[in-house]
């Protein structure tokens, strides 16, 4: 059955996946005693594509960076540069010049990156730390002296949204077109309608510059597994020597890497600013670059994992937006302690005790958790993910592949 | 002898160089945003030299130096614990509330205060390591993902249970009583200087200096600290060499997590006597900035804290006189790190070469 | 007749070394070419050289007749010359195609691959010479030799006519090396020219048509494969004073310094690489492994010094019962080791020579005292080892990678043999050292052996085998198959048992005469 699956396009296989999330997601809910259909609602959904766009962007900025061995955990401090650079460049100029500057702000850590970690051999970590103390220096600095406030700026525009015509009743050049999944949302019928919710939550309400970054996902695939750059870039995140040894100027394409890797980053942060706050605050970033590099790892290097990653760690925030008395949040501990119970299962086919048992017992206390109470703290879906992540790290670290090369320095004719 | 004075004046070209570069960055950076850099030095030189801010750059340089030290122990293994910043936290918080339940007589309940929130450091910092060598998670992404479960889960879940229900409008944890107060050095102090006016020298000054003391002879002068650093080096080697690897991250993971704890002590035990709102946050990752200026050497960690301290504490003059936005030693200190962190490796390659040379010629010289 | 290549008194210095001193290399169009000479001659510099990775400091270089001067491989590669490195130059978790087009990636618009006309030129070259290979298969699927292939593919896929092969046999299985050697002369039938880089004078004489040897960085001669046999091939090597590490009278006592019963160790997937092993060391013994290496030397060293896990089996040291004892243990009771890759084992390259010193004894004196390191008697004791041992090295605090591979080695042997050890485990003492460093090896081994030291020796270095041994016990596949006595087996024969040929048709494999 599972071969089956794996012949199926990748497209098709993370749609039915995601199916199955829905229809769990749906049970779960139901057993709630108001069960109000939260899990599945068109606002979580939405919500949850809102909120998984910074996560997703620094998840390929760490993509493009280790796939050329270059850790970088100054995400977080180009996603900041990302925020000031785009609030301030879309409330001078415009929008779309501000997600040009985000795009600049950020390759510009990328490139200071480059410099100390490619051109002088520090070590990833290090300067990565470093560029993440400096950014929120320089634009509290910028903040205080352009927009006179340090903390924050002004309302910023965004990009605007969009529904998609025939599927979400979006206009089709001036003309209304039918709300097809709306429609069948209303009728009420378990699971499909359910999915139908779901489903229109990703197409109603779009922002454009959420398209502009799901885009980036087939993009980033397209440009690291078929072109010229994006072979030599592979190559010299797994084998340097190799390259260099048949006239690769490996050092351009680590430069590439690291810099493209910045430049996503900053489109997160001029994402956040100008469209999930609407304006720039200091420290609104608030780790994602951070969870992004969790999304790239938890996404085996790989852009479609990455959006994936992205979803998983989106949906709590976006599911808590609308659920202030936390009986749907409460459901996702049922549904965490399903999710264990079958690594548990999982864990024990593949004969691997020590994990069964520790997944088991991870399951069992939370399903204790569940049962004993009606609804979660409010602080719940803020560290979510983050168990998440940590989960997934310990029951699957030794079976992710990182570019062989990543993290390692790479000095020019050191054979 | 001559070799070791220029290897000497090269290691200390290093950290004077980075420092001239900030200086002259920021500089250009105040003159194109309209401000006089000249005036804003010297603005920072004159009120940073007053007692009362030296005071103020003393408590600040405490936990800098303490952060330092605890990210120092993980450097000189070749382990980033980037979890300082969640493990003091964490720490404070337990300390906070161990101390606000129990009242043990004069010295003791500050003791115990001081243990806790080692404890709690070194078991935070632990399960990192512990994560690491049984689940090959790295700690650099374990310790980041702690961070946030730590700050975000632990703190926020547990914060409503132990807040002091007595005064409504606060967010804290109970106050401790007196007995777990840290003395203050102001005596001492005063006692070469003049009074001071509204401002108290923290004792754990003292203990960061026994901390520095403790690092160095442990890392540097012991068996322990040996295999540690073994470890660091050439984790292969040291494990031939008979250093238990595994054992030796958990351990090296637990002692930087235990210097951890103590950072958000002088805001507890000498400042605030409760866990709240309005402690110093973000210590960790300026102790990795830190340390890594100062080397991972007692001594150097000592001066960075020193420098990081004073513009912390001088720059609120900025503020006041309107000479510049006192953000820009944030900048400073970025840039500081950064071109330290550069010209630290840039020189470390060149003496890696004459060395190499040296030796070369050492041998040319014995075989004729 | 116009030469393929004419390198003209090429000299290149590096810090402290002379690696080419006027070197000159004469090969003609559709030869194969051998250059041979030890380690440390200036094989692989004058390689390196030839294919632009480094310049030359001195001297001329000629390609099809014109003079060239290539500043990178880029160059090399568009005047026609390939090279096939010691080390495959391949990244695993790339595809055969991925790998073989990196660098000449034909394209399609936008920077897109054009991978359809890229296979389809993998396939015809690799049809042409007979070097099978399936395009999209992971690099990390593939065997040694196939990989060696693709090595191969990547150069012919450039259109080289000139083939640099650097030490390609170092890895392989006979049987590889025939396959190898068969490729070879297909591609030399159809017009390429070879250049080998060998230091195994059978198989040189095996496959080159001439051969140039190298002696410390010189050219010493320019000779035909048919003209010469290995013995003269080893003389022009190594000069007149071939040093040999012959031991002399047995020293061999009744103690039992180490003994293992039924040692097994096994790997990831729980198959025995060491398999039921039996093996007793005598003090003043040294016992000689021999094997193609990855037969399981280095878990036996592993089950010795306590990094492996030991699943069955006891091992004892002087008549104790250490199975159960941690690496520490066994070090502080006396287990020595010299590993065999000293980077990657051996020592701490930043730190400096007394700490490399201590490290494996620092919980001993004079390293330690108490809980201490005793920096002040570290040092003396490590100036001791520099002397007895001579270490070169202006100091003792200066980093150990500023040493040469030979004096960090010899500081090595200083550090274990000074350590009184019960038994010392040596791999490959002389892997990677200049002449001179290897014959005062050879000479502390022999010296400590007559003081009654046991020592387990493993090489690959056949004549070091036989020259030092008193036993030689041969590990095949994770077993001890065959015990000989080195005073009657040759190179040949021990190769033979090596590779399990003369298992087969010998019965038990017992040439026995020795310890026992």
């Amino acid at each position: 059955m599972l071969a089956a699956l794996h012949r199926l396009p990748t497209w098709l296989r993370f749609a039915l996946y995601a199916s199955v999330g829905v229809l769990v997601l749906a049970i779960a809910e139901s057993f709630e005693s108001g069960g109000v259909g939260r899990l599945t609602a068109d606002t979580a959904s939405r919500a949850m594509l809102k909120w998984c766009i910074p996560i997703l962007l620094a998840g390929l900025g760490g993509l493009f960076s280790e796939r050329a061995s270059i850790v970088n955990i100054g995400l977080e401090g180009m996603m900041i540069l990302g925020t000031w650079f785009g609030a301030w460049a879309a409330l001078e100029f415009s929008p779309w010049m501000g997600l040009v500057f985000g795009v600049l702000g950020g390759a510009l850590g990328g490139l200071i990156h480059a410099v100390a970690t490619v051109s002088f051999g520090v070590d990833h970590v290090i300067s990565g730390v470093a560029i993440n103390i400096m950014a929120p220096g320089v634009t509290t600095f910028l903040s205080s002296e352009v927009f006179g406030n340090r903390t924050q700026s002004p309302d910023v525009p965004g990009l605007g949204e969009v529904d998609v015509p025939v599927l979400a009743g979006g206009t089709f050049f001036g003309a209304e077109t039918p709300d097809i999944l709306g429609s069948i949302a209303d009728q009420g019928v378990f699971f499909v309608s359910d999915l139908a919710s779901f489903a229109r939550g990703l197409v109603s309400g779009i922002a454009i510059f959420s398209l502009i970054a799901l885009a980036l996902v087939p993009l980033s695939g397209w440009f690291l597994w078929k072109t010229r750059a994006g072979l030599q870039l592979r190559s010299a995140g797994e084998y340097p020597l190799a390259g260099e040894s048949l006239g690769v100027n490996v050092i351009r394409r680590m430069y590439l890497g690291v810099v493209v890797s910045g430049a996503l980053a900053g489109l997160g942060g001029a994402f956040i600013a100008m469209e999930l706050t609407g304006f720039y605050q200091n420290g609104q970033t608030g780790g994602r670059g951070f969870i992004g590099l969790a999304a790239l790892i938890f996404g085996n290097w790989r852009p479609l994992g990455i959006l994936a990653a992205a979803f998983l760690f989106g949906y709590p925030f976006g599911v808590s937006l609308r659920d202030l008395d936390g009986q749907s949040t409460h459901a996702l501990l049922l549904v965490v302690s399903f999710c264990l119970a079958v690594v548990s299962l999982w864990a024990a086919t593949a004969r691997r005790l020590v994990d069964a048992v520790m997944a088991l017992v991870f399951a069992v206390v939370m399903f204790a958790w569940y049962v004993q109470t009606d609804v979660a703290p409010d602080w719940l879906p803020n560290a979510m993910p983050y168990v998440i992540v940590l989960l997934v790290l310990v029951f699957a670290a030794q079976r992710l592949r990182a570019p062989a090369f990543d993290g390692q320095i790479y000095r020019r004719g050191a054979t | 002898m001559n070799n070791r004075m220029r290897s000497a004046s090269l290691a200390l070209a290093a950290p004077l160089a980075s420092l001239l570069l900030a200086f002259l960055l920021s500089a250009l950076v105040l003159v194109l945003v309209g401000s006089n850099p000249l005036v804003a030095f010297g603005d920072m030189l004159e009120y940073g030299s007053r007692l009362e801010i030296v005071i103020d750059m003393l408590n600040r340089a405490t936990p800098l130096y303490l952060s330092g030290i605890a990210a120092a122990i993980g450097f000189r293994m070749n382990l980033f614990n980037i979890g300082v910043e969640g493990q003091y936290q964490l720490a404070m918080f337990v300390a906070a509330v161990v101390g606000g339940a129990l009242a043990l007589p004069g010295f003791l309940h500050l003791l115990l205060i001081l243990v806790v929130a080692m404890i709690v450091g070194g078991l935070w910092s632990g399960l990192a390591g512990l994560l690491k060598v049984t689940r090959g998670v790295n700690e650099v992404i374990g310790t980041i993902m702690l961070n946030f479960i730590a700050i975000g889960g632990i703190i926020a879940a547990l914060i409503g249970r132990f807040r002091d229900g007595e005064i409504s409008t606060n967010s804290g944890t109970k106050l401790i009583a007196e007995s777990g107060w840290m003395p203050n050095l102001n005596g001492f102090v005063e006692a070469f200087t003049r009074d001071i006016k509204g401002r108290q020298l923290s004792g754990m000054l003292v203990v960061a200096v026994l901390v520095g003391i403790a690092y160095h002879l442990t890392i540097n002068r012991s068996r322990f600290g040996f295999d540690l650093r073994a470890s660091g080096l050439n984790p292969m080697a040291a494990r031939s060499g008979g250093v238990p690897p595994k054992r030796m991250v958990v351990v090296a993971m637990v002692l930087s997590g235990a210097a951890a704890g103590l950072v958000g002590m002088v805001d507890l035990v000498s400042r605030y006597h409760r866990y709240d709102n309005n402690f110093s946050p973000g210590l960790g990752f300026a102790g990795i900035a830190v340390a890594l200026l100062g080397r991972h050497h007692p001594v150097g960690v000592a001066f960075a804290a020193l420098l990081f301290a004073f513009m912390d504490s001088s720059s609120s003059i900025l503020q006041v006189t309107g000479s510049a936005s006192p953000e820009i030693v944030i900048i400073m200190q970025g840039v500081i790190l950064l071109t330290a962190v550069i010209t630290y490796e840039y020189v470390n390659q060149i003496r890696q070469r004459e060395e190499t040379k040296m030796a070369a010629l050492a041998t040319a010289g014995g075989a004729a | 007749m116009v030469l393929a290549i004419e390198l003209i008194d090429i000299t290149k210095r590096f810090p402290g070394v002379l690696a080419n001193d006027r070197v000159n290399l004469r090969v003609e169009l559709g030869e194969i070419h051998a250059i041979v000479g030890e380690n440390g001659a200036g094989k692989s510099t004058l390689m390196k050289i030839l294919y632009g990775m480094q310049p030359p400091d001195e001297g001329k270089m000629l390609v099809n007749g014109t003079e060239v001067d290539f500043k990178s491989p880029t160059e090399a590669i568009e005047a026609g010359i390939g090279m096939v490195h010691q080390h495959v130059m391949l990244a695993d978790n790339l595809t055969v195609l991925e790998n073989v087009i990196l660098g000449s990636e034909p394209t399609k618009s936008f920077g897109r691959i054009d991978f359809e006309s890229a296979a389809q030129h993998l396939r015809e070259v690799s049809h042409a010479y007979g070097l099978d290979i399936e395009p999209n298969d992971l690099v990390e699927t593939l065997e040694v030799g196939e990989r060696q292939r693709v090595e191969i593919i990547k150069v012919l896929f450039r259109g080289a006519k000139i083939l640099i092969l650097d030490e390609p046999t170092a890895v392989l299985v006979p049987q590889e090396v025939e396959q190898l050697h068969h490729n070879l002369r297909e591609l030399k039938a159809q017009g390429s020219t070879i250049l080998v880089i060998n230091h195994k004078l059978p198989e040189v004489l095996d496959i080159a048509d001439t051969i140039t040897v190298l002696r410390q960085g010189r050219t010493v001669g320019e000779v035909k494969a048919s003209d010469v046999t290995a013995g003269d091939l080893a003389e022009l090597m190594v000069g007149s004073e071939l040093p040999s590490p012959e031991t002399t009278e047995s020293t061999v006592t009744d103690d039992v310094a180490l003994s293992l019963r039924g040692v097994t160790v096994l790997n990831e997937e729980d198959r025995p690489v060491v398999d039921d092993v039996d093996l007793v060391i005598h003090r003043g013994e040294i016992v000689g492994i021999a094997g193609v290496e990855g037969n399981g030397q280095g878990e036996l060293i592993g089950a010795i010094m306590g990094t492996e896990h030991v699943e069955t089996g006891t091992l004892e040291l002087m008549g104790q019962d250490i199975t159960k004892w941690s690496v520490r243990q066994r070090r502080e009771a006396g287990v020595g080791l010299v590993p065999q890759d000293r980077h990657e084992e051996g020592l701490l390259l930043t730190a400096p020579l007394w700490e490399n010193a201590a490290l494996g004894h620092q919980t001993q004196r004079p390293y330690a005292k108490g809980w201490w390191i005793d920096r002040a008697a570290s040092r003396a004791h490590t100036q001791t080892i520099r002397k007895r041992f001579g270490v070169k090295t202006p100091n003792v605090d200066v980093a150990a990678h500023a040493l040469s591979g030979g004096n960090q080695q010899k500081l090595i042997i200083g550090r274990e043999m000074t350590a009184d050890p019960k038994i010392l485990v040596l791999a490959h003492p002389t892997r990677g050292i200049d002449v001179g460093a290897q014959a005062s090896v050879w000479q502390k081994i022999r010296d400590a052996r007559a003081d009654g030291l046991a020592t387990m020796l493993i090489s690959a270095d056949l004549e070091e085998l036989i020259g030092l041994s008193d036993t030689i016990l041969v590990m095949l596949r994770g077993k001890l198959v065959a015990k000989l006595d080195p005073a009657n087996v040759t190179p040949r024969q021990l190769g033979s048992y090596m590779t399990g040929a003369a298992i087969e048709t010998d019965g038990n494999g017992s040439a026995d005469g020795g310890a026992e």
